[in-house]
């Protein structure tokens, strides 16, 4: 590519980087170095945003996300592999209207079942509960794992399929010997689709939690109202709880593509 | 190489014996019904109870007073100016959203698709805007970059003046200035290397001897692009479009955290204004049919949403 090209691409790249390096830099500040204009860059760094937020106690809440995220995407798993199984390897009749059933449920905004949501839960007690995340983030993950996976379990050769049930290779051995290593690679990708959609959920979270089961999201939140006192400390939180989402995408670059367009794209 | 349609699979599968039929079939849908059931009752139901409290003139601020008002929450929501005002910031809101990060995918992935240094550095770095938590980002750009005050826009700003000698640049409030563009550039800024990433995909797909073919006829790059690149894509720039306005249309964080949609009702969206009517107003029967009419609508862009996404494996669907 020519040198102006390159050129271009650096600073469009850099442009976009920009507030993420800005965020990261400022969580290194302290907050008189922080609010500066013009900004002041250079200013010696510390940890001691991080030292505040943990003194500050933001652990329950990286917990609470940790619990809800691992656990939503364990059940989404359980649920979503044999479906997935069920639609490709030896389809159902009609397998597509049951795929489009899944997807379907995605485009009902979640605002909308905000309120009957609240209210069930309520009655139930469970208002406040991380348990009540993880039901409601496994329903919302279900559709786009369903679809994932189904796309990887696509990809297992049928020939090997029949050849191995000619041979007579039971259930058991066929998914362990022929399935799984094909659809590994697929099952890693959908879990960490999942983890992140769950980590970063806010609207369920703020809306139906309060001092107990709040997750991360909700934790920053907090400095919604702090007109700037505690920007450095802010630009810390925010980068402590992006970074398990950023380590995992930037780690599973090339699985994500193929995962956001719910496996359509490879 | 890839593609984003499976290739249609090799003939019918053998005629089965008839006599396990019936049991086989039962045995093939097992594995889907917990998927099934479950939702079914956390998705479906919820929707049926929206519809049931949506008869209902229901303020939790007036105990004792909740009755059958038939469609009467309805004729609130068609006929409610902050409901309109809300609708069309969602229009705009998600129009402009998903039409710039496109554009701005696009632009991203043409530069990406060619070899230059640090290619994979760079795409590594214009991925982050996607990963960085939405509830931070948004925090992010209102006290870290908009603040009239210490914000990177007009700290830079500042520090451009001074370099040409100037005192002190102009001291912009962007969030109270220009607060929809506020909250586009944002998400503009998380969205676009969402629409890059699938751009990219599709660019990488496409087959190598046609751009071969087409530089061999001397076909000018603009002309290629016209007639090969862009037909290829498109399909690419639909899903990119359908999934960005199915996730962009329900924008809460931004809207939440940057401006609680204001200043007034500028930047309200329909999601932001049913959280309203349900926690600040509690008016629990309009926030319902609020949210009815919200499915309807969805209802009725799903219908065409579907159908693209239809058309991405209909070969695969003809096996």
């Amino acid at each position: 590519m020519s040198p102006l090209w390159t050129f271009v691409a650096w600073l469009a790249t850099l442009a976009f980087f920009a507030p993420v390096a800005w965020m990261v830099l400022t969580s290194f500040h302290q907050e008189a170095d922080a609010a500066t204009n013009p900004p002041s860059p250079l200013a010696t760094p510390t940890f001691d945003q991080y030292r505040l937020l943990f003194s500050r106690d933001i652990t329950p809440f990286l917990l609470n996300s940790a619990m809800a995220s691992v656990i939503s995407t364990l059940l989404v798993l359980a649920l979503a592999v044999p479906t997935a199984y069920a639609l490709s390897i030896k389809p159902v009749e009609k397998w597509t209207d049951v795929m489009f059933f899944f997807l379907s449920t995605k485009f009902l905004p979640a605002i909308a079942a905000l309120l009957p949501v609240y209210l069930i839960v309520k009655d139930a007690g469970m208002l406040d509960n991380v348990w009540t995340l993880v039901v409601l983030y496994t329903a919302m993950n279900l559709p786009i794992a369903v679809w994932m996976m189904r796309s990887f379990l696509a990809e297992v050769p049928k020939e090997i399929l029949e050849a191995a049930e000619v041979d007579g290779a039971g259930l058991p051995t066929v998914l362990l010997r022929i399935v799984a290593p094909v659809a590994m690679p697929g099952l890693a990708a959908t879990s960490l689709i999942c983890f992140i959609f769950s980590w970063n959920e806010f609207m369920f979270a703020v809306n139906l939690t309060a001092t107990n089961a709040s997750t991360a999201p909700v934790f920053l939140v907090g400095f919604i109202t702090s007109e700037g006192l505690f920007l450095a400390r802010l630009c810390a939180a925010a980068t402590l709880v992006s970074l398990p989402v950023l380590i995992a995408g930037f780690a599973a670059q090339d699985k994500l593509v193929r995962g956001l367009s719910l496996g359509a794209v490879k | 190489m890839t593609t984003l349609t499976h290739p249609p699979r090799t003939a019918s599968p053998p005629a089965r014996p008839r006599r396990t039929a019936g049991d086989g079939k039962w045995r093939r849908r097992i594995p889907l019904l917990p998927a099934l059931v479950f939702t079914v009752v956390v998705t479906q139901l919820p929707f049926v109870a929206t519809l049931v409290i949506s008869t209902f003139e229901w303020n939790i601020l007036k105990p004792g007073n909740r009755h059958f008002v038939g469609l009467a929450n309805f004729k609130f929501v068609f006929t409610d100016e902050r409901l309109r005002t809300a609708v069309l910031n969602t229009v705009v809101l998600t129009a402009s959203v998903v039409l710039i990060s496109v554009l701005l995918g696009l632009g991203l992935a043409m530069l990406l698709d060619r070899r230059f240094a640090g290619r994979g550095l760079a795409r590594t770095l214009l991925i982050a805007p996607f990963l960085v938590m939405p509830v931070a980002a948004a925090l992010l750009w209102k006290h870290a970059i908009y603040n009239p005050d210490y914000g990177l826009l007009n700290g830079t700003l500042n520090a451009v003046y001074r370099l040409f000698g100037a005192d002190n640049g102009p001291t912009v409030d962007w969030i109270s200035s220009y607060p929809m563009p506020a909250v586009v550039v944002s998400l503009v800024w998380q969205w676009t290397p969402f629409m890059m990433l699938i751009l990219l995909a599709g660019l990488q797909a496409q087959p190598g001897d046609v751009l071969e073919a087409a530089r061999v006829d001397g076909a000018s790059a603009m002309a290629t692009f016209r007639h090969i690149t862009l037909p290829h894509l498109r399909q690419y720039i639909e899903l990119g479009i359908l999934l960005g306005t199915i996730y962009v249309v329900q924008t809460f964080d931004a809207v939440y955290t940057i401006t609680q949609g204001g200043p007034g009702s500028q930047t309200t969206n329909l999601p932001y204004e049913i959280y309203l009517t349900m926690f600040r107003k509690y008016e629990y029967g309009q926030a319902a049919a609020a949210g009815v009419v919200v499915v309807l609508g969805s209802i009725v862009i799903a219908t065409f949403a579907l159908r693209t996404i239809a058309s991405l494996f209909r070969e695969e669907v003809s096996r």
